[in-house]
């Protein structure tokens, strides 16, 4: 009794409560358009995307529910499945720090310059500028049987096999591709920000007898750190993505040496038409670009050096 | 002057040489970054000399760099006979069609999000930020269904719309408002302006570098977008540039020396924005902390 009374008490001595205030109502009119789209196109797909992995539907049929089913498949039956995961980890990781360490060097090499940065900047930007199946077709061509490749290969006497042939260096094509479509972002954004690293830090090092490669590590590198982890965060989460430039140089093969998760979703999703297994593949995708991105969240306290 | 002349000269001698070993090392940096930047312009030279052979001459061997015979004509022959110019026509309107929704979506919501108070804003926004982590293949597969659901398959709003609401922009917009300073708001609410008056008059022509950086990265992402395209088109007639490509590859192997006109073709809008807005996308990379163009 005493109890409600003083909830009733502090209820009606808050502040008047209208349903809701002008202001309010004026954010809701504002997010109405984007929170229609967001869950007409974001949250219901995301939950009929969870719905269907635990379906079984071959698009045409009517779907039935099978509990894990497609996940037991995947991880106990299907041997494609850990060649497909193993094909994204090691593209994933090679990718990733063939990226960082190509565009680290770009970019510090370009800040070293005195002019022209912006040519050079604007080189190496192009291709994230070019749809990616036009930049992959163009290598398809370099690539392609007795095209310049093997010319090239031939004549430096190197005795490699046709990349997209052979099942152990195809994986490699596409690892140059992507980087040559996309590493100029990480160019531009690492050579901005070691652009903003103080001058006199610099020149303080030097006088102190620190040579280029040590003012690199102990000072550049610490001081562009939090550019440097949201970079490899962001890369990372592309490249367990990559699809593009395998659809357009591969389709997967030879055999299925090319074949990652963004390919398999796609193959079993709108070749097979499978939709209830492809969508079980989509959410060990998902589930992979959260646990890397919450390990790297979880390592950068080693080496992200934030200004406080 | 009481200097030893020697020591003079041998320091005057050691500068000098300091300064010509600085020059020597100057010059290898640029013409090693050259070389370099020439070796990444490489395949955009391949393709364009390609272009402009004929078909036998692209696939004989020995490759030869330069064309024997340039036929600059076919890049209308491209054109022309194969449907690269509604795939031109096609990829311009999705593209377009999909930065003006993102344009209007994302000023009405980070102007509610950086000036507005009401409850949740920040578990709203929250919300908004993580689903940038979703990754677009696992949307592809429900968002056909929907989208063939509604009969949309093969329309421009079919490839618009599903693709517009992405929450990239309200955070450029939101983070950029944010820097906007309040009383340029309250004065124009002194003069009985409305908030969507506000936002018109007020925020948006101060907005204009985040706005035009969105739409620039937005125009691009469209315009190199393959998947969507791809899954929601069901024949040659909405098809996109990206998808016209790997359409003749398939369906035409042979035609090598079209397809790169067209890849040619597809570039070209990328490569006058990149040279245009140069420093606008410098400076917006770092602004925007790196969000732009994913």
């Amino acid at each position: 009794m005493s109890e409600s009374a003083v909830a009733e008490i502090t209820l009606q001595t808050g502040q008047p409560r209208r349903l809701l205030k002008p202001e309010t109502q004026t954010a809701m009119l504002f997010l109405l358009p984007s929170f229609l789209g967001f869950m007409i196109f974001m949250a219901l797909p995301i939950l009929a995307s969870l719905a269907l992995s635990f379906t079984n539907w071959q698009l045409l049929k009517t779907p039935s529910f099978v509990g894990f089913q497609n996940y037991i498949k995947l991880f106990a039956v299907d041997p494609a499945f850990y060649t497909v995961l193993g094909n994204t980890l090691f593209f994933a990781v090679e990718y990733l720090a063939l990226n960082i360490i190509v565009s680290l060097t770009l970019a510090v090499w370009i800040s070293s310059l005195k002019r022209c940065k912006a040519i050079f900047r604007v080189i190496f930007f192009l291709p994230t500028f070019t749809p990616t199946i036009a930049a992959s077709v163009v290598w398809l061509l370099i690539f392609t049987p007795g095209g310049l490749a093997d010319n090239v290969i031939r004549w430096l006497g190197l005795g490699l096999p046709n990349f997209l042939l052979s099942s152990s260096w195809a994986m490699q094509a596409v690892v140059l591709v992507t980087l040559w479509a996309n590493v100029g972002y990480n160019v531009v954004m690492f050579n901005a920000a070691l652009d903003l690293v103080p001058k006199h830090y610099l020149e303080a090092a030097m006088i102190d007898g620190a040579g280029p490669w040590r003012r690199f590590w102990r000072i550049r590198l610490p001081l562009i750190s939090p550019t440097v982890f949201f970079a490899t965060v962001m890369t990372a989460i592309t490249s367990l993505q990559v699809f593009d430039e395998i659809f357009a140089m591969t389709r997967g093969g030879p055999g299925s040496a090319t074949a990652t998760l963004g390919f398999a979703i796609y193959q079993k999703g709108f070749t097979n038409f499978q939709m209830g297994y492809a969508s079980a593949l989509a959410w060990v995708m998902f589930v992979m670009i959260m646990g890397l991105t919450i390990l790297q969240f979880h390592m950068q306290r080693k080496w992200v050096h934030y200004d406080d | 002057m009481t200097t030893d002349p020697t020591l003079r000269h041998s320091h005057s001698v050691s500068a000098g040489r300091r300064r010509i070993l600085r020059r020597i090392g100057t010059f290898f940096s640029y013409a090693g970054l050259s070389l370099v930047a020439l070796l990444f312009l490489f395949p955009f030279f391949w393709m364009v000399s390609n272009a402009v052979r004929s078909n036998t001459e692209v696939l004989t061997v020995p490759v030869r760099i330069l064309p024997e015979e340039y036929q600059w004509g076919n890049f209308v022959e491209a054109l022309v006979s194969l449907p690269f110019g509604a795939f031109l026509m096609n990829s311009f309107i999705v593209a377009c069609g999909v930065t003006a929704v993102v344009l209007v979506i994302s000023c009405l919501s980070a102007y509610a999000f950086a000036r507005l108070r009401f409850p949740g804003r920040e578990g709203v926004l929250l919300t908004y930020l993580s689903t940038l982590m979703i990754p677009q293949v696992m949307l592809v597969i429900p968002l056909f269904l929907l989208v063939s659901k509604l009969g949309w398959i093969n329309t421009y709003h079919g490839m618009i719309l599903p693709v517009a609401f992405s929450s990239f922009g309200t955070f450029l917009l939101r983070q950029f408002i944010l820097g906007i300073p309040k009383d340029l708001d309250e004065a124009a609410m002194m003069d009985g302006a409305s908030r969507l008056r506000i936002l018109i008059t007020v925020i948006v022509p101060l907005a204009m570098p985040a706005i035009g950086l969105l739409s620039l990265f937005t125009f691009i992402a469209q315009w190199k977008s393959f998947l969507w395209p791809l899954i929601a088109t069901s024949g040659l007639d909405k098809a996109t540039l990206p998808l016209g490509l790997t359409l003749f590859q398939t369906q035409q192997g042979t035609s090598w020396n079209y397809i790169m006109a067209g890849a040619t073709i597809s570039m070209v809008p990328g490569v006058i924005l990149a040279i245009v807005l140069q420093r606008v996308i410098y400076k917006g990379i770092t602004v925007g902390s790196g969000f732009g163009g994913r």
